[in-house]
């Protein structure tokens, strides 16, 4: 036997948009190559609700999965792939995804593939397109052992439509592990609706607000407006304007909206880095020459303190 | 106690294109400078300190060709007390990784640093995978370390901007994130010193790596630049009018609102 496992995540029961995402796009591969796709998530969550989207079968490995732990989601993750017989894994390339698949790919010799950005099915096989060298070269990646793990950036392939049945929950038996690892303080920052990584619309604002009071007047509102996620530059980030978790770019957050607004951001290499994937970037900013201007589908050209204001009217118009 | 540091040789990516091999399977080398993977050097800078505070012996690791080896030589003048360059390619990480955990196991490493991802395959892959193969837990994108030689407490961005702070004890392997630390200047006094110091080279066959172990399980092909995106376009008009068409066209043509 053997099949296309998703790996569904969630917050307290509460499936992330990529769960959707990745059990669509599955059921499409499936199709082409033959494979039945099973969807599965760690702890309490309505994992066979997900049938919705063209999953055949869910499992679930129960247990008290309250705080994250490596070797947990590790092993977990692999008696999933055991009873499912899985010879592909798709999961999202969140923090779990980066940091505990690996293991699971050194522990059954299965080939690992981070970060897609597209998937495909191609003379039998799957081939995924992916980054490399700072989003800088785009290769395409083939697993030729037995199992292939593969991540996937969140909104690659957007929102599907639903609408098939439920389908029954297989529970797998997982004994839980010793982690060596404690987790003796967790730090919720003020929170942003959705994270950066995940957002449909990120407002990321540069240096040239000019102190955080500025920032906080003139990005947070347009967030707001246009019901998005607020990110920053590193130099507007390293001048304190805003805190390392909003930071985007290649040290900060690799972000794939639908729509990403660029405030006073030039679009240096490294921010480029992380935000270059979006749907519709739109760059608002003083200099025509920015290199940011020749990534934007949509630029206004000006005063960014007389601009954002005006949009933030006009979106409330609208 | 042995505190080891894996380094990777990796590209400058702030080169504007890369030029590929003709047959587009991979960058062409010869067109691009290579440096220690940026995030490597926040790996160096907390093995250096924790020498600095515990006393051992820094040990970096790099697997890669003649040039991997001269990058790694690099470390030698910010901390780093011995280098370890395997002769060998990096196939795939899976391969990599089997190879750093042979030279963990038999330098008898304490305590491991990486970098959270090399830039070059962005795979951020390796690290995991050594403490995998070593059975020992890891900790990955690291802001904050502390030991006293036999327990250490760690903070961990998990994403969501939640930092966890976690403790366990060593061995383990730890992943730096940008801001663990400030990786200090070469001197010039610590670049004369660097000169004496030794790099060992071995081979997979020494470390007991058999070929099989490095036959690739993942391949990468078709190489190229980023997909072209449309010509945007500069939207006219004062203030309030370029903000009102923006949202028309964000809405009724980009289809975002």
């Amino acid at each position: 036997m053997s099949g296309i496992l998703v790996l569904a995540e969630h917050d307290g029961g509460v499936f992330r948009k990529t769960a959707a995402e990745l059990v669509a796009k599955a059921a499409s591969l499936g199709a082409s190559l033959g494979l039945d796709v099973t969807v599965g998530t760690i702890g309490d969550a309505p994992v066979g609700s997900l049938g919705a989207y063209g999953a055949q079968r869910a499992v679930r490995v129960s247990g008290d999965f309250g705080a994250y732990s490596t070797l947990q989601t590790a092993g977990a993750v692999a008696a999933m792939i055991d009873a499912v017989g899985a010879s592909i894994v798709l999961a999202p390339a969140s923090y779990a995804g980066k940091d505990a698949l690996p293991r699971v790919a050194a522990r059954l010799g299965a080939g690992f593939v981070a970060d897609c950005t597209d998937l495909r099915a191609d003379g039998g096989a799957l081939v995924a397109r992916r980054p490399m060298y700072s989003g800088k070269a785009y290769v395409d990646a083939r697993v030729s052992a037995a199992i292939g793990i593969f991540t996937v950036r969140p909104n690659s392939f957007g929102a599907p439509a639903g609408g098939g049945a439920e389908v029954a929950v297989t529970e797998v038996a997982f004994a839980a592990v010793a982690d060596p690892i404690t987790v003796v303080e967790s730090r919720v920052p003020e929170s942003q609706a959705v994270d950066l990584t995940e957002a449909d619309r990120i407002v990321s604002g540069g240096r040239s607000l000019g102190s955080k009071e500025r920032f906080d007047e003139v990005i947070r509102p347009l967030g707001a407006a246009l019901g998005a996620t607020v990110g920053a530059s590193r130099a507007a980030v390293d001048a304190h304007y805003a805190p390392h978790g909003e930071q985007v770019g290649q040290t900060g957050k690799t972000v794939n909206p639908q729509l990403y607004v660029a405030v006073g951001i030039s679009g240096a290499i490294q921010h480029l880095a992380g935000m270059r994937t979006s749907r519709v970037i739109v760059a608002i900013n003083k200099d025509a020459t920015a290199p940011i201007m020749e990534h934007a589908a949509y630029a206004i050209v000006g005063d960014l303190f007389e601009v954002v204001p005006a949009l933030v009217e006009a979106l409330k118009e609208a | 106690m042995k505190i080891g540091v894996c380094v990777k040789s990796t590209p400058d990516t702030a080169i504007t294109r890369f030029k590929y091999t003709s047959g587009n399977d991979g960058i062409d080398a010869a067109q691009v400078k290579f440096t220690v993977n940026p995030y490597d050097e926040f790996a160096v800078e907390e093995a250096a300190r924790m020498k600095e505070a515990h006393g051992g012996e820094v040990v970096a690791v790099t697997v890669g060709d003649a040039g991997a080896g001269k990058v790694l030589r690099e470390t030698l003048a910010v901390g780093v007390d011995r280098g370890v360059h395997v002769d060998a390619v990096n196939t795939d990480s899976l391969a990599t990784a089997r190879l750093l955990a042979a030279v963990a196991r038999s330098e008898g490493f304490g305590v491991l640093f990486c970098g959270k991802v090399a830039v070059d395959d962005q795979a951020s892959a390796v690290p995991a995978m050594v403490a995998e193969l070593l059975g020992w837990p890891h900790v990955s994108v690291v802001t904050a370390f502390s030991t006293d030689g036999a327990t250490f407490t760690a903070s961990r961005a998990v994403g969501g901007g939640v930092e966890e702070v976690v403790t366990g004890a060593l061995p383990v392997v730890i992943t730096a994130e940008r801001g663990l630390n400030e990786p200090r200047y070469q001197k010039l006094k610590d670049i004369m010193a660097a000169k004496k110091k030794v790099v060992g080279v071995v081979t997979p066959e020494s470390l007991g790596v058999s070929a099989a172990d490095l036959a690739p399980v993942v391949t990468f092909s078709a190489y190229a630049d980023p997909p072209e995106r449309p010509k945007g376009r500069v939207i006219p008009g004062d203030a309030a009018e370029a903000a009102r068409e923006l949202v028309r066209l964000l809405r009724d043509e980009a289809k975002v609102l």
